[in-house]
């Protein structure tokens, strides 16, 4: 480094500590949310410079003179070289979904320090190296997936264990986002139909791309963005007509049946009629709504209103229920790390990559981009009213049946707020109440609504831009949906098929048809659940989820600290194993917190024991309505309870084989990793 | 190709990759370079089998 370039570092690091200073030590005064942008991007470029470069020179020694999958397997289809500008959009566009823009607006509960730090930290420390090693590990072995990897690293007991575990990310995360829809578009006509417009619109398209202009992806978008644009300023009228209104005014169970019967149709109609366009449609919205946010904020510079920690670190808080530790560290999962990240990272990007060189920018740098999605959407629930962040988030368990309840609750947790400021703030985002649309989606929509307008259109176009917002977050989580469903067929075909060898033939009809139908039941009944759950239901799913996807994670930086004993790098295996230590103290704290805790708010047991109890006696405690109500809520919880007692156990199991294979590979005095030759003749 | 032209082209590559359509192009050079032999797959051919190779496996690829 020059003199030059080492003092523009230092003034970099000296943004970063300053910008992070202040983010950490105001209290009492709003600080501009600008300050965090700040100190967030000034930590992401030091991580990259540094970090990521120490990891791919010293840990992995990463050499762009070895032949990749790309160059060794060149298909001209699944296996291109690609330049790496190219490759980078379409790995962000993978990994970049709904878990970074969720989460962080749940955790916001506790004020906005804490989930920024931890996004920070976790996403430097955990997050980009997790997604790093597994495509390094991935491109090294001609560009098999996580499962695979797992099985010829670690054995093929450990590689089925891990299977199962994806599996079981997968239904949970499917119904987590369903549910989140639901919460979403319940009771609003507007939200419901410009959702539902895209059906036709995507079958529309898809028509086009198939016989009128054959893979014109470009066109067909455009097309159909107008469509789109044209279904959100039409759904103002069918929500003000009287006829057309109540077609699309569901409640939440009502639209639970529907998103269930959607998703058993649409993932086994055929990929180009009604996925792929809309795949289209939901991959540029969600770029440009991501770019547009970001620009927004630069622009309003708006200030935080959020304090910097709520009464809600220490528990107790009515989003979801525990303290800080450990569930801050389950709630935002993407955004800090995900380890659903690690079958993207596995799957087609390590097949692409032109040269070793490369991957750093691809894995690491796509990883800072999704955590800087995380930050935004942290600052967008920060620069709400705290009063209202609390009377869209808190469950009507909570808040009662209408504005006054509600605005008298949410003061009364310490954020005043009058009922007029509720029901004006609905009246301006064209929906009839704003209390209780939990789920972090509608917030989210709240907040950029906010921006957008302050940037184009003003209050008039508030109603417009939330619509819009809700819009792009359940179009992609439907497209999630459907091509989960599909993804999730096959991944329980491969399971199925170590029992039923018969299921291993994805083109049969009737095996494919059953798992397709396991799958959604599968999600359908965690969706049901939590739509019937008094409590709101996010409250459960989203620690499941949150559980379930820093196990993966904890999985796969297992894998990557087997990998770099085999590799006889075992003196840098510190870089994997401090975020896999912290991943698995922090799934299985929460998970044996969720499955024991006394406190019938956190602890799933004991919640069964009250509600069972009070069931022996013939009485019906509240929110439960019935008797069936009571039986139900204790069924869920013993559910819930099984899923976590899994969890801990796969947990558990790859802790177990990876220290045995690390212990194993330390034994023998040469590398034992099962890479391919760095040589092999080019095809 | 002129600077504009090369931006745009990647613009448009990095859109079609990001849903999971490769370049046509770089599909028709491999073809020409490796297997004059064989007669490559037609645009509608090629972008029906890659819509098909997206969706149609457990690595569908995206994120929650």
């Amino acid at each position: 480094m020059t003199i030059i370039q080492k003092t523009g570092w230092a003034a970099m690091a000296a943004l970063a500590a300053g910008a992070l200073a202040v983010v950490a030590t105001s209290r009492g005064e709003q600080i501009n949310a600008l300050w965090i942008v700040a100190a967030a991007i000034s930590v992401y470029l030091i991580a990259y410079r540094f970090y990521a470069r120490f990891i791919a020179d010293r840990v992995l020694r990463i050499d762009p003179a070895r032949t990749t999958p790309a160059h060794r397997r060149a298909d001209g289809l699944d296996y291109v070289p690609t330049n790496r500008n190219i490759l980078f959009g379409h790995h962000f566009a993978a990994i970049a979904g709904a878990g970074p823009l969720v989460g962080p607006v749940l955790a916001a509960q506790m004020g906005y320090l804490p989930g920024t730090l931890w996004i920070l930290a976790g996403v430097v420390v955990a997050g980009a190296v997790q997604d790093f090693m597994i495509l390094f590990i991935s491109m090294r072995r001609d560009g098999r997936s996580l499962g695979e990897l797992i099985r010829m690293e670690m054995g093929t007991i450990p590689g089925t264990i891990a299977l199962f575990g994806a599996f079981m990310i997968m239904v949970i995360i499917l119904a987590v986002l369903a549910l989140i829809v639901v919460r979403a578009l319940a009771e609003s006509p507007w939200g419901l139909f410009t959702v539902a417009a895209t059906i036709p619109l995507a079958m529309l398209m898809g028509a086009y791309t198939r016989w009128i202009r054959p893979g014109r992806v470009g066109e067909v978008s455009a097309l159909g963005m107008i469509g789109l644009f044209a279904a959100i300023v039409f759904g103002a009228n069918v929500a003000a007509s009287p006829t057309l209104a109540p077609l699309f005014t569901y409640t939440p169970v009502q639209l639970c049946w529907i998103l269930i019967g959607y998703g058993a149709v649409a993932s086994v109609l055929p990929v180009w009629l009604l996925l792929a366009p809309r795949d289209y449609l939901s991959t540029f919205l969600k770029i440009g709504a991501i770019a547009a946010l970001a620009i927004g904020i630069a622009i309003m510079a708006p200030p935080l209103r959020m304090p910097a920690v709520t009464v809600f670190a220490g528990g107790g808080g009515p989003v979801w229920s525990g303290s800080l530790f450990p569930f801050l560290f389950i709630t935002i999962a993407c955004g800090a790390v995900s380890g659903f990240h690690a079958l993207i990272a596995s799957g087609t990007t390590p097949k692409l990559i032109a040269s070793e060189g490369d991957a750093p920018f691809i894995g690491y740098g796509a990883m800072l981009m999704e955590s800087f999605v995380a930050i935004m959407a942290l600052v967008g629930a920060s620069i709400l009213d705290p009063g209202i962040y609390f009377a869209m988030n808190s469950p009507a368990a909570v808040l009662g049946p209408d504005a006054l309840s509600a605005a008298a609750a949410v003061t009364a947790m310490g954020f005043p707020i009058d009922a007029a400021t509720l029901t004006q703030t609905a009246r301006d985002v064209g929906e009839a109440s704003i209390i209780s649309r939990t789920g972090g989606a509608p917030t989210l929509a709240v907040a950029m609504a906010q921006i957008f307008s302050h940037v184009i259109g003003g209050k008039a176009m508030m109603a417009f831009w939330y619509h819009f917002a809700i819009l792009f977050e359940a179009l992609f989580i439907l497209t999630a949906v459907d091509a989960g469903t599909r993804a999730g067929r096959f991944m329980l075909q491969d399971l199925l098929g170590l029992l039923v060898p018969r299921f291993r033939d994805t083109s049969a009809v009737a095996p494919g048809l059953v798992a397709t139908a396991l799958c959604v039941a599968a999600w359908g009944f965690f969706l049901y659940q939590g739509v019937t759950d008094p409590l709101g239901g996010v409250n459960t799913l989203w620690p499941l989820f949150g559980i379930s996807n820093q196990m993966l994670a904890a999985i796969a930086l297992t894998l990557a600290t087997v990998v770099l004993f085999r590799m006889k790098q075992h003196r840098f295996a510190w870089v994997t194993i401090v975020p896999a230590a912290w991943l698995i103290l922090c799934t299985t704290a929460a998970g044996l917190l969720k499955l024991f805790s006394a406190d019938p708010k956190v602890g799933f047991l004991s919640h069964a024991a009250k509600y069972g109890d009070a069931l022996s006696r013939g009485e019906v405690l509240a929110p439960a309505k019935s008797i069936g109500d009571m039986s139900r809520i204790v069924m869920n919880d013993r559910i819930d309870a099984g899923l976590c007692a899994i969890f801990l156990a796969v947990v558990a199991a790859i802790l177990f084989y990876g220290i045995r294979t690390c212990i194993a590979a330390r034994a023998v005095d040469r590398p034992t990793v099962s890479e391919l030759p760095a040589l092999a003749p080019a095809e | 190709m002129t600077r504009t032209a090369r931006i745009i082209k990647a613009l448009r590559d990095t859109a079609r990759l990001m849903v999971g359509v490769p370049s046509y192009d770089a599909y028709r050079a491999h073809m020409a370079a490796h297997h004059p032999d064989r007669e490559p797959m037609s645009e509608r051919t090629f972008f029906r089998n890659r819509q098909d190779a997206r969706y149609g496996s457990a690595g569908g690829g995206r994120c929650c």
